[in-house]
């Protein structure tokens, strides 16, 4: 199915081109980190999308060095032209997030924001990014938030599905303060630091099985995130699943539900059903969509799903999710459609709720 | 309905409970503290015998990291899958609004037994159904 003109695209993927492209915006300790380690050499491509997947980009959109989006040109001739999007998140997924040394990290996710700012979002007003912070840190991650959140043009903050710990967790907690306090939601990306198995199991062997079980690492961070009680500690803070594949979440619920009512007691501060919670609270956005193989099946999905708020239109640009113009899953009720193109990513995201739908701001 | 003597009161202390058979239903009746109280010994999830269940207190919590423990001994868990019910009202914990367990109305009444040269006047459990 292809676009009606002027919707929110919630995951779109500028790609840092090399470590050298940060360089200019580091700050001159790190600069000069990174060349006398020879870091300025490394791509810091992350596990989970390495640039050769062809997942990791459709083929028509890589550029020369076989890369995709590492640029606006590209990103708007192919992205933001064609589809006319009115706003587009940029969310940058990078080894930076997840360096050994938290302050390298932090100076690394510093770079990629001010590359950001400076090619991008400053060059057109059409994109919008998430901030990308350093995830095995809160207190740095809520460092780089403070340096950032008078930014409007940053709506978001963004970690992974996987890191050293349970998102839940409350060495987290920090970070959610101040994504509270901006009203930032936390942007869960598909992808793992690989400081565990990205299966419970263990390591796998192959691209297919990692990449499946995203999946099972996004309910593992959801579940966490019921459990540990962050909702209720930080009653207005929102959290977006991104690229997660969508049709694993009702059964997950269905679980969680269940064997909450018998355990309930372990939990008090869950006083409602999690499925209750994350209607309310969680979002999805909608690519890549594992659809059902029929279209009666994917209404039933959405059926299960239970809320039309929760869905957030993205087209997860430049990854290799649909071919051509096709960019949105077969089969969803056009009576659904406004709301996810429009509504619901407004709602969402508080720094986009005075957009209209030609992309301009209303005063 | 009628009227049914299911007990003495002191054969059930305060805390204690006592499954009656009343008009081919089993039926628990529970002292809290003096006050008694009678639920149907079948649990609304499946059926279980709710009323062998453990009796524990509300575990509550309006934040991670601040515990409350209210209501104590005024909770009935279901020996299969651990839902808790109110003794009082029958009312789940975990659906409040959809699930309930059945109860019935209780009294404590004087009555009066007499026997060939003895007369025992005591209070009686007294279950309505
Ligand atoms: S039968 Fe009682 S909780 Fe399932």
């Amino acid at each position: 199915m292809t676009l009606t003109h002027g919707a929110i695209d919630c995951d779109i993927h500028p790609t840092v081109p090399s470590a050298r492209a940060l360089l200019p915006h580091l700050e001159p300790y790190w600069r000069e980190h990174l060349l006398r380690r020879g870091l300025e050499r490394e791509s810091f491509d992350i596990s989970a999308y390495p640039s050769g997947s062809p997942l990791t980009a459709r083929p028509d959109w890589r550029g020369a060095n076989g890369l995709a989006a590492t640029n606006l040109a590209a990103i708007q001739a192919q992205l933001l032209d064609p589809f006319r999007p009115s706003a587009a998140i940029c969310n940058v997924l990078h080894g930076a997030q997840m360096m050994m040394s938290e302050d390298l990290s932090l100076a690394l996710c510093r770079g990629i924001n001010n590359w950001l700012i400076a090619e991008f979002l400053d060059r057109d007003p059409r994109l919008r990014a998430s901030i990308t912070v350093p995830i095995h840190s809160a207190e740095l991650a809520a460092e780089e938030v403070e340096r950032l959140a008078g930014d409007p043009r940053f709506v978001q903050i963004l970690l992974l599905a996987m890191a050293e710990l349970p998102l839940g967790r409350r060495q987290m907690w920090p970070l959610y303060k101040v994504a509270e306090k901006y009203r930032l939601p936390i942007g869960i990306h598909a992808g793992s630091s690989f400081r565990h198995p990205p299966s419970a199991g263990g390591w796998g062997s192959l691209y297919l099985e990692d990449y499946v079980s995203y999946a099972q690492g996004f309910a593992g961070a959801l579940n966490s995130l019921l459990a540990e009680g962050v909702f209720q500690k930080f009653p207005d803070l929102k959290v977006v699943l991104i690229e997660s594949g969508v049709s694993w979440l009702p059964a997950s619920l269905w679980r969680i539900d269940k064997t909450w009512r018998g355990v309930r007691s372990e939990v008090p501060w869950l006083a409602q059903l999690p499925t209750e919670i994350v209607r309310d609270r969680v979002r999805m956005t909608l690519q890549p969509f594992d659809s059902p193989p029929d279209r009666a099946a994917l209404a039933r999905v959405l059926d299960q799903i239970g809320s039309d708020d929760m869905l957030l239109y993205s087209s997860d640009y430049p990854h290799w999710q649909f071919d051509g113009m096709d960019v949105l899953p077969d089969g969803l009720p056009p009576a659904l459609l406004p709301k996810i193109l429009f509504d619901n990513p407004r709602a969402t995201y508080p720094r986009l709720a005075a957009l209209n739908p030609v992309g301009e701001t209303t005063a | 309905m009628a009227k049914h003597v299911v007990a003495r009161t002191a054969e059930i202390p305060p805390g204690g409970r006592k499954l009656v058979t009343v008009r081919g239903r089993e039926i628990g009746i529970f002292n809290l503290d003096g006050e008694f109280f009678a639920l149907f010994n079948r649990c609304p999830h499946q059926g279980a015998a709710l009323c062998s269940g453990e009796i524990v207190s509300r575990l509550e919590s309006a934040l991670p990291g601040d515990y409350r423990l209210s209501r104590p001994g005024e909770m009935l868990r279901c020996p299969w899958h651990c839902w808790e019910f109110d003794i009082r009202t029958g009312q789940s914990w975990c659906e409040p609004n959809s699930v309930h367990a059945r109860t019935f109305p209780v009294t404590t009444e004087p009555l009066v037994a007499e026997t060939v040269d003895v007369t025992i006047a005591e209070r009686y459990v007294v279950v309505t159904l």
